[in-house]
Protein backbone atom coordinates (compact mmCIF):
# COMPACT_ATOMS: atom_id res chain seq x y z
CA UNK A 1 0.00 0.00 0.00
CA UNK A 2 0.92 3.62 -0.36
CA UNK A 3 2.63 5.25 2.60
CA UNK A 4 3.19 9.00 2.62
CA UNK A 5 6.46 9.92 4.30
CA UNK A 6 6.96 13.24 6.12
CA UNK A 7 9.95 15.44 5.36
CA UNK A 8 11.73 14.50 8.56
CA UNK A 9 11.92 10.86 7.46
CA UNK A 10 12.86 11.32 3.82
CA UNK A 11 16.53 10.92 4.68
CA UNK A 12 15.56 7.23 4.84
CA UNK A 13 13.28 6.93 1.80
CA UNK A 14 14.65 9.72 -0.41
CA UNK A 15 11.08 10.23 -1.61
CA UNK A 16 7.74 11.39 -0.27
CA UNK A 17 5.99 8.06 -0.85
CA UNK A 18 6.88 4.46 -0.22
CA UNK A 19 5.25 1.11 -0.86
CA UNK A 20 4.81 -1.30 2.02
CA UNK A 21 2.59 -4.26 2.74
CA UNK A 22 1.09 -5.94 5.78
CA UNK A 23 -2.20 -6.96 7.37
CA UNK A 24 -1.84 -4.51 10.27
CA UNK A 25 -0.25 -1.13 10.82
CA UNK A 26 2.51 -2.85 12.80
CA UNK A 27 3.22 -5.17 9.88
CA UNK A 28 3.31 -2.28 7.42
CA UNK A 29 5.78 -0.39 9.59
CA UNK A 30 7.92 -3.52 9.93
CA UNK A 31 7.90 -3.90 6.15
CA UNK A 32 8.85 -0.26 5.79
CA UNK A 33 11.75 -0.81 8.20
CA UNK A 34 13.03 -3.74 6.14
CA UNK A 35 13.19 -1.47 3.10
CA UNK A 36 14.53 1.53 5.02
CA UNK A 37 16.41 0.25 8.08
CA UNK A 38 16.04 2.39 11.17
CA UNK A 39 12.95 4.31 10.06
CA UNK A 40 10.56 2.53 12.41
CA UNK A 41 12.46 3.33 15.61
CA UNK A 42 12.37 7.02 14.78
CA UNK A 43 8.53 6.79 14.84
CA UNK A 44 7.79 3.97 17.29
CA UNK A 45 9.59 3.52 20.60
CA UNK A 46 10.92 0.28 22.10
CA UNK A 47 7.63 -0.28 23.93
CA UNK A 48 5.72 -0.12 20.63
CA UNK A 49 4.26 3.28 21.40
CA UNK A 50 3.89 5.88 18.67
CA UNK A 51 6.29 8.67 19.55
CA UNK A 52 4.93 11.90 20.99
CA UNK A 53 5.30 14.05 17.90
CA UNK A 54 4.39 11.47 15.30
CA UNK A 55 0.84 10.92 14.04
CA UNK A 56 -0.34 8.17 11.71
CA UNK A 57 -3.51 8.42 9.64
CA UNK A 58 -5.18 5.63 7.66
CA UNK A 59 -7.58 6.86 4.98
CA UNK A 60 -7.77 10.15 6.82
CA UNK A 61 -8.48 8.77 10.29
CA UNK A 62 -5.90 8.94 13.05
CA UNK A 63 -4.74 5.52 14.26
CA UNK A 64 -3.19 5.02 17.67
CA UNK A 65 -3.17 1.23 17.81
CA UNK A 66 -0.49 -0.57 15.86
CA UNK A 67 -2.67 -3.68 15.69
CA UNK A 68 -5.17 -1.83 13.51
CA UNK A 69 -6.03 -4.09 10.51
CA UNK A 70 -5.25 -2.65 7.10
CA UNK A 71 -6.28 -3.45 3.54
CA UNK A 72 -4.00 -3.38 0.56
CA UNK A 73 -5.88 -0.39 -0.84
CA UNK A 74 -5.56 1.72 2.30
CA UNK A 75 -3.46 4.83 2.32
CA UNK A 76 -1.18 5.43 5.29
CA UNK A 77 -0.01 8.95 6.03
CA UNK A 78 2.73 9.55 8.54
CA UNK A 79 2.76 13.08 9.89
CA UNK A 80 5.32 14.94 11.98
CA UNK A 81 3.16 16.63 14.59
CA UNK A 82 3.95 19.99 16.15
CA UNK A 83 7.26 20.17 17.93
CA UNK A 84 8.17 23.73 18.59
CA UNK A 85 11.08 26.05 18.52
CA UNK B 1 23.89 -5.48 43.72
CA UNK B 2 27.26 -5.83 45.24
CA UNK B 3 27.66 -3.38 48.08
CA UNK B 4 31.29 -3.51 49.02
CA UNK B 5 33.89 -2.92 46.42
CA UNK B 6 37.48 -1.98 46.53
CA UNK B 7 39.50 -2.19 43.42
CA UNK B 8 42.66 -4.16 43.61
CA UNK B 9 45.12 -2.65 41.27
CA UNK B 10 48.72 -1.85 41.00
CA UNK B 11 49.77 1.39 42.59
CA UNK B 12 49.45 4.17 40.03
CA UNK B 13 52.29 6.36 39.02
CA UNK B 14 51.12 9.68 40.41
CA UNK B 15 52.33 12.59 38.40
CA UNK B 16 51.84 16.13 39.42
CA UNK B 17 52.76 19.52 38.21
CA UNK B 18 56.34 18.95 37.30
CA UNK B 19 55.28 16.69 34.47
CA UNK B 20 53.41 19.43 32.66
CA UNK B 21 56.52 21.53 32.20
CA UNK B 22 58.11 18.98 29.89
CA UNK B 23 57.96 19.83 26.21
CA UNK B 24 55.25 17.91 24.47
CA UNK B 25 54.76 17.62 20.71
CA UNK B 26 51.67 19.52 19.67
CA UNK B 27 49.00 17.81 17.67
CA UNK B 28 46.16 19.45 15.81
CA UNK B 29 43.09 19.88 17.95
CA UNK B 30 39.53 19.52 16.73
CA UNK B 31 36.76 20.84 18.94
CA UNK B 32 33.49 18.94 18.67
CA UNK B 33 30.49 21.12 19.41
CA UNK B 34 27.06 19.57 19.94
CA UNK B 35 24.09 21.90 19.95
CA UNK B 36 20.34 21.85 20.08
CA UNK B 37 20.29 22.38 16.31
CA UNK B 38 23.23 20.42 14.97
CA UNK B 39 26.95 19.78 15.36
CA UNK B 40 30.05 21.66 14.35
CA UNK B 41 33.71 20.68 14.22
CA UNK B 42 36.29 23.43 14.75
CA UNK B 43 39.71 22.55 13.41
CA UNK B 44 42.57 24.45 15.01
CA UNK B 45 45.88 25.38 13.48
CA UNK B 46 49.06 24.12 15.13
CA UNK B 47 49.13 27.11 17.49
CA UNK B 48 45.41 26.83 18.30
CA UNK B 49 44.99 30.46 17.21
CA UNK B 50 42.75 30.16 14.19
CA UNK B 51 39.84 27.81 13.86
CA UNK B 52 38.09 26.49 10.76
CA UNK B 53 34.40 25.71 11.16
CA UNK B 54 33.20 22.45 9.66
CA UNK B 55 29.44 22.34 9.83
CA UNK B 56 26.64 22.30 10.42
CA UNK B 57 26.36 18.56 10.58
CA UNK B 58 22.80 17.33 11.16
CA UNK B 59 21.31 20.82 10.95
CA UNK B 60 18.10 20.90 12.96
CA UNK B 61 18.85 17.71 14.87
CA UNK B 62 19.21 17.83 18.64
CA UNK B 63 22.79 16.67 19.17
CA UNK B 64 23.53 15.90 22.80
CA UNK B 65 27.13 14.77 22.43
CA UNK B 66 29.80 14.18 19.80
CA UNK B 67 32.85 12.13 20.75
CA UNK B 68 36.00 11.13 18.89
CA UNK B 69 37.45 7.69 19.40
CA UNK B 70 40.94 8.30 20.80
CA UNK B 71 41.91 4.77 19.83
CA UNK B 72 41.84 5.49 16.10
CA UNK B 73 41.67 9.30 16.00
CA UNK B 74 39.01 9.49 13.30
CA UNK B 75 35.84 7.67 14.32
CA UNK B 76 33.14 9.99 15.59
CA UNK B 77 29.89 9.10 17.30
CA UNK B 78 27.05 11.60 17.55
CA UNK B 79 24.02 11.21 19.80
CA UNK B 80 21.03 12.61 17.92
CA UNK B 81 17.29 13.05 17.88
CA UNK B 82 14.94 15.62 16.43
CA UNK B 83 11.90 17.33 17.80
CA UNK B 84 9.75 14.75 16.02
CA UNK B 85 11.90 11.68 15.63
CA UNK B 86 13.19 9.23 18.18
CA UNK B 87 16.78 8.96 19.37
CA UNK B 88 19.63 7.44 17.45
CA UNK B 89 23.39 7.42 17.13
CA UNK B 90 25.29 8.36 13.99
CA UNK B 91 28.79 7.13 13.26
CA UNK B 92 31.51 8.49 11.03
CA UNK B 93 34.78 6.75 10.28
CA UNK B 94 36.20 9.65 8.29
CA UNK B 95 36.07 12.48 10.81
CA UNK B 96 32.62 13.65 9.80
CA UNK B 97 32.84 13.58 6.01
CA UNK B 98 30.18 10.86 5.93
CA UNK B 99 27.84 9.54 8.59
CA UNK B 100 25.92 6.30 8.97
CA UNK B 101 23.17 5.58 11.45
CA UNK B 102 23.56 2.89 14.09
CA UNK B 103 21.75 -0.29 13.12
CA UNK B 104 20.49 -0.72 16.68
CA UNK B 105 20.60 2.49 18.74
CA UNK B 106 20.35 2.42 22.54
CA UNK B 107 16.87 1.21 23.53
CA UNK B 108 15.51 -0.30 26.71
CA UNK B 109 14.32 -3.88 26.81
CA UNK B 110 10.70 -4.41 25.86
CA UNK B 111 8.57 -4.61 28.99
CA UNK B 112 6.44 -7.72 29.46
CA UNK B 113 3.32 -5.64 30.03
CA UNK B 114 2.27 -3.55 27.05
CA UNK B 115 2.94 0.14 27.48
CA UNK B 116 4.66 -0.22 30.86
CA UNK B 117 8.30 -0.01 29.91
CA UNK B 118 10.61 2.96 29.55
CA UNK B 119 11.70 4.43 26.25
CA UNK B 120 14.95 6.24 25.59
CA UNK B 121 14.20 9.89 24.95
CA UNK B 122 17.74 10.74 23.96
CA UNK B 123 21.22 9.37 24.25
CA UNK B 124 22.98 11.94 26.38
CA UNK B 125 26.53 10.76 26.98
CA UNK B 126 29.08 8.79 24.94
CA UNK B 127 32.28 7.32 26.37
CA UNK B 128 34.84 5.33 24.36
CA UNK B 129 35.75 2.01 25.94
CA UNK B 130 39.10 0.92 27.31
CA UNK B 131 42.16 1.04 25.08
CA UNK B 132 42.29 -2.76 25.17
CA UNK B 133 38.74 -2.98 23.81
CA UNK B 134 39.00 -1.08 20.53
CA UNK B 135 35.35 -1.36 19.46
CA UNK B 136 33.75 -0.87 22.87
CA UNK B 137 31.70 2.23 23.66
CA UNK B 138 29.36 3.16 26.49
CA UNK B 139 26.28 5.35 26.29
CA UNK B 140 24.17 7.00 28.96
CA UNK B 141 20.61 8.00 28.21
CA UNK B 142 17.65 10.01 29.38
CA UNK B 143 15.79 8.62 31.21
CA UNK B 144 18.66 6.96 33.02
CA UNK B 145 20.01 3.97 31.16
CA UNK B 146 23.43 2.46 30.55
CA UNK B 147 24.33 0.81 27.25
CA UNK B 148 27.38 -0.76 25.65
CA UNK B 149 28.41 -1.31 22.08
CA UNK B 150 31.05 -3.85 21.13
CA UNK B 151 31.11 -3.04 17.45
CA UNK B 152 32.13 0.59 17.39
CA UNK B 153 28.65 2.00 17.96
CA UNK B 154 26.72 0.07 15.30
CA UNK B 155 24.63 -1.94 17.76
CA UNK B 156 23.96 -1.23 21.44
CA UNK B 157 22.89 -3.50 24.26
CA UNK B 158 21.37 -2.44 27.60
CA UNK B 159 22.92 -3.17 30.99
CA UNK B 160 20.07 -4.97 32.72
CA UNK B 161 22.07 -4.69 35.97
CA UNK B 162 21.14 -1.01 35.94
CA UNK B 163 18.27 -0.48 33.55
CA UNK B 164 16.06 -3.27 34.89
CA UNK B 165 17.28 -3.58 38.47
CA UNK B 166 14.38 -2.80 40.85
CA UNK B 167 16.62 -0.98 43.33
CA UNK B 168 18.27 1.13 40.67
CA UNK B 169 14.91 1.89 39.06
CA UNK B 170 13.70 3.14 42.42
CA UNK B 171 16.76 5.32 42.85
CA UNK B 172 16.26 6.76 39.38
CA UNK B 173 12.85 8.14 40.35
CA UNK B 174 10.46 9.33 37.70
CA UNK B 175 10.85 11.76 34.84
CA UNK B 176 9.58 14.48 37.19
CA UNK B 177 12.46 13.80 39.57
CA UNK B 178 15.20 14.56 37.11
CA UNK B 179 16.75 17.53 35.38
CA UNK B 180 14.43 19.84 33.42
CA UNK B 181 15.02 18.14 30.08
CA UNK B 182 14.88 14.67 31.56
CA UNK B 183 16.79 12.62 34.13
CA UNK B 184 20.15 11.50 32.84
CA UNK B 185 22.85 8.89 33.18
CA UNK B 186 26.17 10.57 32.51
CA UNK B 187 29.85 10.71 33.44
CA UNK B 188 30.56 7.13 32.35
CA UNK B 189 34.18 6.52 33.30
CA UNK B 190 36.43 3.61 32.40
CA UNK B 191 39.51 3.18 34.59
CA UNK B 192 42.46 3.38 32.17
CA UNK B 193 44.17 0.59 34.17
CA UNK B 194 41.26 -1.83 34.19
CA UNK B 195 38.44 -2.17 31.64
CA UNK B 196 36.21 -3.84 34.25
CA UNK B 197 36.42 -0.89 36.65
CA UNK B 198 33.63 1.53 35.77
CA UNK B 199 31.88 4.53 37.24
CA UNK B 200 28.78 6.44 36.20
CA UNK B 201 26.58 9.15 37.63
CA UNK B 202 22.89 9.89 37.46
CA UNK B 203 20.97 13.15 37.77
CA UNK B 204 19.30 12.20 39.90
CA UNK B 205 20.50 9.01 41.45
CA UNK B 206 24.10 9.51 42.56
CA UNK B 207 27.49 8.10 41.64
CA UNK B 208 28.01 4.35 41.22
CA UNK B 209 30.92 1.97 40.73
CA UNK B 210 31.48 -1.48 39.31
CA UNK B 211 34.65 -3.57 39.47
CA UNK B 212 33.30 -6.47 37.41
CA UNK B 213 32.58 -4.87 34.07
CA UNK B 214 29.09 -3.76 35.02
CA UNK B 215 27.64 -7.02 36.29
CA UNK B 216 27.22 -5.52 39.75
CA UNK B 217 27.25 -1.95 41.00
CA UNK B 218 27.39 -0.06 44.28
CA UNK B 219 26.68 3.57 45.21
CA UNK B 220 29.62 5.82 45.96
CA UNK B 221 28.05 8.64 47.92
CA UNK B 222 29.81 9.04 51.26
CA UNK B 223 30.63 12.65 52.04
CA UNK B 224 28.32 14.13 49.40
CA UNK B 225 25.77 16.72 50.45
CA UNK B 226 22.16 16.75 49.34
CA UNK B 227 19.60 19.52 49.36
CA UNK B 228 18.67 20.46 52.92
CA UNK B 229 15.94 18.34 54.38
CA UNK B 230 16.60 15.26 52.26
CA UNK B 231 18.19 12.01 53.37
CA UNK B 232 21.75 11.75 52.07
CA UNK B 233 21.67 7.99 52.57
CA UNK B 234 19.24 7.72 49.67
CA UNK B 235 20.92 7.74 46.24
CA UNK B 236 17.78 9.17 44.66
CA UNK B 237 18.40 12.53 46.35
CA UNK B 238 21.94 12.89 45.00
CA UNK B 239 22.56 15.00 41.94
CA UNK B 240 26.10 14.73 40.59
CA UNK B 241 26.46 17.11 37.66
CA UNK B 242 29.80 15.93 36.30
CA UNK B 243 32.36 13.38 37.49
CA UNK B 244 35.86 13.07 36.01
CA UNK B 245 38.80 10.75 36.68
CA UNK B 246 42.35 12.13 36.64
CA UNK B 247 44.19 10.85 33.57
CA UNK B 248 47.49 11.11 35.45
CA UNK B 249 46.19 9.44 38.61
CA UNK B 250 43.10 7.26 38.12
CA UNK B 251 42.79 6.84 41.87
CA UNK B 252 41.64 10.45 42.05
CA UNK B 253 38.22 11.67 40.94
CA UNK B 254 36.68 15.11 41.01
CA UNK B 255 33.01 15.92 40.97
CA UNK B 256 30.89 19.00 40.33
CA UNK B 257 27.68 18.29 42.16
CA UNK B 258 24.39 20.13 42.61
CA UNK B 259 25.69 20.58 46.16
CA UNK B 260 29.29 21.58 45.64
CA UNK B 261 32.68 20.53 44.29
CA UNK B 262 34.31 17.34 45.59
CA UNK B 263 37.46 15.24 45.33
CA UNK B 264 37.80 11.54 46.02
CA UNK B 265 41.11 9.71 46.54
CA UNK B 266 40.74 5.97 46.33
CA UNK B 267 40.78 3.58 48.04
CA UNK B 268 38.83 5.95 50.28
CA UNK B 269 35.15 6.00 49.48
CA UNK B 270 34.54 9.40 51.05
CA UNK B 271 34.22 12.49 48.90
CA UNK B 272 35.73 15.70 50.31
CA UNK B 273 33.98 19.00 49.58
CA UNK B 274 36.84 21.07 48.18
CA UNK B 275 34.40 23.72 46.94
CA UNK B 276 34.17 25.14 50.43
CA UNK B 277 37.39 26.98 49.59
CA UNK B 278 35.74 28.85 46.71
CA UNK B 279 34.91 32.54 47.33
CA UNK B 280 31.66 32.76 49.27
CA UNK B 281 30.17 35.28 46.87
CA UNK B 282 30.71 32.88 43.96
CA UNK B 283 29.93 29.59 45.62
CA UNK B 284 30.71 26.11 44.38
CA UNK B 285 27.68 25.37 42.25
CA UNK B 286 28.05 24.67 38.56
CA UNK B 287 27.81 21.98 35.91
CA UNK B 288 31.11 21.15 34.15
CA UNK B 289 34.49 20.23 35.55
CA UNK B 290 37.75 19.76 33.65
CA UNK B 291 40.91 18.02 34.80
CA UNK B 292 44.50 18.52 33.78
CA UNK B 293 45.79 15.68 31.60
CA UNK B 294 49.13 15.48 33.46
CA UNK B 295 48.59 17.12 36.84
CA UNK B 296 46.18 15.49 39.25
CA UNK B 297 46.16 18.58 41.48
CA UNK B 298 44.78 20.86 38.77
CA UNK B 299 41.09 21.22 37.96
CA UNK B 300 38.90 23.89 36.43
CA UNK B 301 35.25 24.71 37.12
CA UNK B 302 32.84 27.32 35.80
CA UNK B 303 30.61 28.47 38.64
CA UNK B 304 26.92 29.19 38.21
CA UNK B 305 24.65 31.17 40.50
CA UNK B 306 23.01 28.69 42.86
CA UNK B 307 21.36 31.21 45.15
CA UNK B 308 17.68 32.03 45.71
CA UNK B 309 15.76 30.51 42.77
CA UNK B 310 18.92 29.05 41.22
CA UNK B 311 19.42 31.25 38.13
CA UNK B 312 22.25 28.96 36.99
CA UNK B 313 23.94 31.91 35.30
CA UNK B 314 27.38 33.41 35.81
CA UNK B 315 27.40 34.94 39.31
CA UNK B 316 26.83 38.72 39.14
CA UNK B 317 26.82 38.53 35.34
CA UNK B 318 30.61 38.25 35.35
CA UNK B 319 31.67 34.88 33.92
CA UNK B 320 34.83 33.30 35.26
CA UNK B 321 36.60 29.99 35.30
CA UNK B 322 38.12 29.00 38.62
CA UNK B 323 41.21 26.82 38.82
CA UNK B 324 42.79 24.90 41.62
CA UNK B 325 46.43 23.89 41.36
CA UNK B 326 46.58 22.07 44.68
CA UNK B 327 43.72 19.62 44.68
CA UNK B 328 41.15 22.11 45.93
CA UNK B 329 42.98 23.80 48.79
CA UNK B 330 42.84 27.15 47.00
CA UNK B 331 41.10 28.50 43.89
CA UNK B 332 42.13 31.19 41.44
CA UNK B 333 39.75 33.30 39.37
CA UNK B 334 40.52 33.23 35.63
CA UNK B 335 38.50 35.77 33.69
CA UNK B 336 40.93 37.70 31.48
CA UNK B 337 39.28 38.20 28.13
CA UNK B 338 35.82 37.23 29.32
CA UNK B 339 33.08 39.89 29.56
CA UNK B 340 33.42 41.94 32.75
CA UNK B 341 29.72 42.63 33.19
CA UNK B 342 26.21 41.82 32.00
CA UNK B 343 27.06 38.35 30.70
CA UNK B 344 24.50 35.97 32.11
CA UNK B 345 25.90 32.77 30.75
CA UNK B 346 24.92 29.21 31.41
CA UNK B 347 27.41 26.44 30.59
CA UNK B 348 26.10 22.89 30.69
CA UNK B 349 27.84 19.89 32.21
CA UNK B 350 29.23 18.56 28.93
CA UNK B 351 30.04 21.97 27.50
CA UNK B 352 33.52 22.50 28.94
CA UNK B 353 36.62 20.49 28.20
CA UNK B 354 40.38 20.55 27.80
CA UNK B 355 42.86 19.26 25.29
CA UNK B 356 46.06 17.36 26.05
CA UNK B 357 48.47 20.00 24.74
CA UNK B 358 51.09 21.75 26.81
CA UNK B 359 49.99 24.24 27.96
CA UNK B 360 46.53 22.78 28.15
CA UNK B 361 43.86 24.35 25.97
CA UNK B 362 40.49 24.88 27.65
CA UNK B 363 37.18 25.24 25.83
CA UNK B 364 33.60 25.96 26.79
CA UNK B 365 30.35 26.72 25.05
CA UNK B 366 27.42 28.71 26.35
CA UNK B 367 23.72 28.10 25.99
CA UNK B 368 23.68 31.43 24.15
CA UNK B 369 25.84 29.90 21.42
CA UNK B 370 29.33 31.24 22.07
CA UNK B 371 32.42 29.05 21.98
CA UNK B 372 35.39 30.26 24.03
CA UNK B 373 38.89 28.91 24.46
CA UNK B 374 42.12 29.54 26.32
CA UNK B 375 45.43 28.28 25.00
CA UNK B 376 47.24 28.93 28.28
CA UNK B 377 45.30 26.95 30.87
CA UNK B 378 42.76 29.70 31.50
CA UNK B 379 44.98 32.75 31.90
CA UNK B 380 43.49 34.44 28.83
CA UNK B 381 40.26 33.66 27.00
CA UNK B 382 39.19 34.32 23.42
CA UNK B 383 35.89 33.73 21.66
CA UNK B 384 36.27 31.47 18.66
CA UNK B 385 32.63 31.25 17.54
CA UNK B 386 29.45 33.20 18.10
CA UNK B 387 25.83 32.83 17.05
CA UNK B 388 25.70 29.06 17.31
CA UNK B 389 22.56 27.36 18.61
CA UNK B 390 22.35 26.46 22.28
CA UNK B 391 25.54 24.54 23.03
CA UNK B 392 25.05 21.22 24.80
CA UNK B 393 28.50 19.64 24.67
CA UNK B 394 32.09 20.52 23.78
CA UNK B 395 34.87 17.98 23.35
CA UNK B 396 38.46 18.63 22.34
CA UNK B 397 40.21 15.83 20.53
CA UNK B 398 43.72 15.55 19.21
CA UNK B 399 44.12 14.31 15.68
CA UNK B 400 46.68 11.58 15.18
Amino acid sequence: MRVLIPGALRSYTAQSEAEASGATLAAVLADLDRAYPGIRFRMIDEQDRIRRHIRIFVNGDQVRDLSQPLNATDEVIIVQALSGG
Amino acid sequence: MKRSLLVKRRKPAVRTRGASSRARPQRRVVVLVATRKGAWLYHGDAARKTWRADGPHFLGHVISHVALDPRDGRTLLAAAKTGHLGPTVFRSTDLGRTWKEAAQPPAFAKAPAAGQGRAVDHTFWLTPGHASEPDAWYAGTSPQGLFRSEDGGVTWKPFSSINDDPQYRKWMGTVQDGTPDGPKLHSIIVDPRDPAHLYFAMSGGGVHESVDGGRTWAPLLKGLDVVEGFDRAQPTFHDPHCVRICPSNPDRLYQQNHCGIYRLDRPSDEWVRIGKRMPTAVGDIGFPLVLHPRDADTAWVLPMDGTSVWPRTSPDGRPAVYATRNGGKTWQRLDAGLPGKQAWWTVKRQAMTGDASDPVGLYFGTTSGELWMSRDEGRRWTCIARHLPEIYAVEAAELT
